[in-house]
Formats: C-alpha cells, structure tokens, sequence
C-alpha cells in the first residue's frame, strides 16, 4: 500500500522535520516496514551528504563496530583524495552519517568514489537536500535522527508497506536522484516497464541500489532535467513513458511536484493556500499539519502539478 | 478498562462506547452531539450505535471527524447523522436507511455498498464514490475522483462538479447523473442503467453509447436536482450501455426478460 506526504512553504521556513513526521506517523497504517523523510533545510555553499555504511537489521559479527569505524574513516579518506574540504562528519547512527564538504568538482565520482567503499550507500547529496531513511514508523526513524528541530522550505516523506524487494534502508524511499544534486522521489504504486528503463539508465552511466522500481523514477526525472527539459515537462513525459498504476510526489532545490498516472488508481489528496501546499494519500495526514477546518481535493489522472518556494 | 477481543480474536481496548454525546430534548425529539476530535474511529462509531440503537436517538451530530476513515459505516436504521467536517475513506458504507449529512469532503468510497438512504457531501468526493451502490441517493455538490460509481447496482448518484476517469465503469443498474464535465472511458463495461452528463465527456468507455433523452429522463433529472440543489454546466446527455458486450449463455430470470 504505502503512504506518500509532501508539504513546501512558498514564504518562508517551516518546522518541516516535525511537521513531515506527524503527517507520516498519522499514515502508519499504510506502512510500518520503513519511513523515510526528504528535507530541504536552508541551502547552503557546503555539500550536505547523508550515507549508510549498513542496515540496521544486517547480521553482527564482533567486528562489525570496528569495520564500520575504519569503512567510515575511509570515506572521509576519499573525499580529501578527491578534493573535497570535508568541514563535518556527524554520526546519526552507528552505521548512518551526515557528512558536510566544499567540493567543486563533478558529483557522479565522487559519489562513486564514496559509494566503493564496502557497505557504503549514498543516500542523498546536494546543498539544501538531506535524506533520511530507516527501518520503523515515522516517529521513532525522527527520534534516532533527532529531526524535531529541522527547520526549512519543503519536504516529502513516505511510508513503506514492503512489497517487491527487501525490508532494508536501501529498499526505503525517498530515492535521491543519483547523481544529481538536490533532487528526490517519493512513489505509490507499481511499475510495469522497471527492468526496461533500469537497463536504458544503466547504459547511461547511472547506477542503482535497490531492486525497487521507485529508484527508476528519480533518476529518469533527474537525467530529463539534465538533457534540458524543465522539471514540468519531463514529469508530463513520465506519464508516456512509466506504464504501470503510480503516484510520486518528487522535490528539486526550490521546487514539489506531483504526477498521476492515467489510471488514477493511488490517491492523493491535495490542500492549496497562498503560503502552503500540502498534499498526502490521506487526508488524516493533512490535517495532521493544518489544526483548522479546510478544503481539499483528488487531483485527477494524468494531472502533473508543481509548485515552487 | 473493559478489554473485549474481535472475531480475529485481537485486543480491542477501545471496545466501549464512549459516552460522551450531549443529549438534548424529549422523547422522540431528543438529538445528540459529539466531539470525535480525541476519539478512535472505533470509539466513533460504538459512541454513534450506542445513541441510534441503544438510545433510539434519531438525530445526532458528529463534531470534528477529522478526516478518519469507516466513520458512519454499517447503520441499518433510519436516522439523521450531521457529519460537522470532513471524512476519511469508506465513510458512510454499507448502510441502509440513514439519511447523512457530510459538511466537508469525503475520501475514497463513500456510500459503498449503500442499500437505502440519502448521503449528502457538500464538498468534494474522491475516487470510487458510491461503489456498488445498491438503492438511496448520493448527492456530491462538489467534485467526484475516477471510477464513481463502479459497479453500481442500483440508486443514483449526484454529482455537482466534474467527475473523473472511468466514471459509471462496470455500472449494472441505476442512474448517475453529472452535473459538470467527465473524464475519459464514460461508463466502459457497462451493463445497464443509464448516465446523465450535463458538461463535456472526454471519451466513451467499451459498449458505452449515447442515447435520446425521454420524458421520463428529464422528469427525473429536473426532481433530483431540485431535491439537492444542483444545476447542469449545459444541456444533458443521456449515456447507455451499447449491449454489444452482452454475450451471455445463462441469463438471470430478470435480465431473461429484458433481452428475449
């Protein structure tokens, strides 16, 4: 099933970190395999780069600390040799960091660079984007990660009901766009075409790191907007080219958009003010958010909306 | 605290109406109110049979809904229930005789299943309103999603607004009359019944075609609208099903006489 929530303030910061929290927590229901939360706090000429070196529920040897110590002390070794002015390398977690850097060069190898390292996943990068993802709801994932305070302009979020590949972070949305910066999908639904799509993809350079059909969509969102294709545009071409039954909610630096599929068949309800969008398969997780009366609609199929902070 | 336990044999803590409802007046004038804000869905709607069953209350408003799901679900008597808000998914299913009013929006499936009865949503609807609806009335001042209607098997419904994709699909019986503008794949599979469109359709469903409109049509489609306070964006269409589909070996003892 899954439950999928954006929200963007179009004047101003919000509290994003608790608001995108409760509008998860209210949509346990539809999944309690994963939650996961995309965050666009104030943006920054620092790099913010959110890894894993492993998942929560892998196997324990008794030299699992230790291996993750020296895997983490190799990244860090990485991004000097690359060239990267590594300022901040927090840890969330035991295997989960949150890793700040001035870097001018090209971000695919780095993030190649980076991801070599046994265990490591990028989760997210860019100068505004932090993605953070783990097993549980969405109220003990924003306890382990301390995201009560997270202040900024936009989020999505998304809880996992595990269907086609593991219960693991690397199966949980969001998905950032490898490797383009800032750029990050939520989904509910299926796709039909996966396998095609991952192979033209793969040919182009990319990469992927799950089995799940949802990766497919930011990366061929992301490469759209590479080739020159506004972020509207290239969401109207997803609608032609991803068969199967989807909504995704998808976030860029400045921007939310969401996109249905023809057959209209994963709901999404949608709230719209001057100063707020908020939008959620359900509506409970709306007014989870909005503490007064309000009104709402179901964006129809084939609608693609996007509106910008 | 009472713990009861459901047929799956799981804990429900919450298994005891509330009691909090605000009755007011005498005998069979007597209404009832109360505030859902801090109550589960369950509490909701033990708090709700307790006033129509229990208490015979034949008026009770529900404050603050919230957006929760299967409220106002399974009431088989003849009541009035103000919903003072928004619902969920699946408000107001499988009742029969309750005459609903929701002052918000509605989720998916409202009214499913409905037997008899009048639900009234004054705002928009989403997906599948009034699946497999078997008798009463659904009235949507607002906006309905795709698929209204699916598997319709009597009643009608009313829509205000526009309605989506796929509107009348696999619709068996009854009418649906749309006020605005529908979405592609008007009434696709359909089987019978009939569907009234007052602004543009997209495009016609399977087996869905366009037929004359009758007396008997406009008399009906002035006395609905009227009823809840709707007008047509334009004239109306009729819309039936072609029966080109209709490939049936063994025909029901009802449909036998339709057909032969």
């Amino acid at each position: 099933m899954c439950g999928i929530a954006g929200i963007i303030h179009r004047d101003g910061l919000g509290d994003i970190g608790s608001e995108m929290t409760r509008m998860l927590q209210s949509m346990k229901h539809r999944g309690p395999d994963s939650s996961g939360f995309a965050l666009y706090g104030r943006p920054d000429d620092l790099f913010v780069m959110r890894i894993k070196l492993a998942d929560p529920n892998e196997e324990r040897d008794f030299g699992w600390g230790d291996r993750l110590e020296r895997h983490r002390n190799e990244i860090e070794h990485r991004l000097a040799k690359i060239g990267a002015m590594v300022d901040v390398i927090h840890s969330d977690q035991e295997y989960a960091y949150r890793v700040t850097f001035r870097y001018s060069g090209d971000l695919k190898p780095l993030a190649d660079y980076v991801e070599d390292v046994p265990g490591c996943e990028v989760l997210s990068l860019g100068h505004s984007l932090e993605i953070i993802k783990d097993l549980s709801d969405a109220e003990s994932v924003a306890q382990r990660y301390d995201l009560a305070g997270f202040t900024g302009t936009h989020a999505i979020g998304h809880v996992r009901m595990a269907t086609e590949s593991d219960v693991d972070i690397s199966g949980a949305h969001p998905y950032w766009a490898y490797p383009f910066s800032d750029i990050a999908v939520v989904h509910n639904g299926q796709l039909t075409n996966y396998h095609m799509w991952r192979r033209r993809l793969e040919r182009k350079g990319h990469r992927f790191q799950s089995e799940c059909d949802s990766e497919i969509i930011a990366v061929y969102l992301a490469q759209k907007m590479d080739d020159g294709l506004s972020l509207e545009t290239a969401m109207k071409q997803s609608l032609d080219e991803l068969d199967g039954v989807f909504t995704y909610l998808v976030v860029t630096a400045d921007a939310l958009g969401m996109a249905k599929d023809e057959m209209a068949a994963k709901p999404l309800v949608l709230f719209e003010s001057p100063s707020l969008v908020a939008l959620a398969s359900e509506e409970v997780a709306i007014r989870a958010v909005i503490g007064h009366e309000i009104d709402t609609y179901d964006p129809y199929e084939r609608e693609v909306l996007v509106w910008h902070r | 605290m009472k713990i009861s336990y459901d047929a799956r044999g799981l804990a429900e803590p919450d298994a005891q109406a509330p009691g909090i409802a605000k009755i007011e007046g005498e005998g069979p004038q007597r209404q009832a109110v109360f505030d859902a804000a801090n109550l589960s869905i369950r509490q909701i709607n033990l708090e709700l049979r307790r006033l129509v069953y229990a208490e015979g209350i034949t008026g009770v408003t529900i404050q603050n809904p919230g957006a929760k799901h299967s409220i106002a679900v399974g009431i088989l008597t003849r009541c009035r229930i103000t919903i003072d808000g928004s619902l969920g998914y699946f408000g107001c299913g499988l009742i029969d005789g309750p005459e609903i009013h929701v002052t918000g929006r509605v989720g998916w499936s409202v009214a499913e299943n409905m037997m008899s009865g009048v639900v009234v949503i004054d705002k928009n609807a989403g997906s599948l309103a009034g699946a497999a609806l078997r008798g009463g009335d659904l009235a949507v001042r607002g906006d309905v999603g795709a698929r209204t209607g699916i598997d319709q098997k009597g009643g009608t419904i009313i829509v205000g607004g526009n309605a989506g994709m796929m509107t009348g699909f696999m619709l068996q019986r009854g009418r649906q009359i749309i006020c605005g503008n529908v979405g592609g794949g008007l009434g696709d599979s359909m089987y019978d019944g009939a569907i009234y469109v007052g602004g543009k359709v997209a495009s016609l469903g399977v087996d869905c075609v366009e037929a004359e409109l009758t007396a008997d049509d406009h008399e009906l489609l002035e006395r609905k609208l009227r009823i809840y306070g709707m007008g047509p964006q334009g004239s109306f269409r009729k819309f039936v099903c072609g029966k080109k589909l209709w490939n049936y070996d063994s025909l029901e003892p009802a449909e036998r006489k339709l057909v032969l």
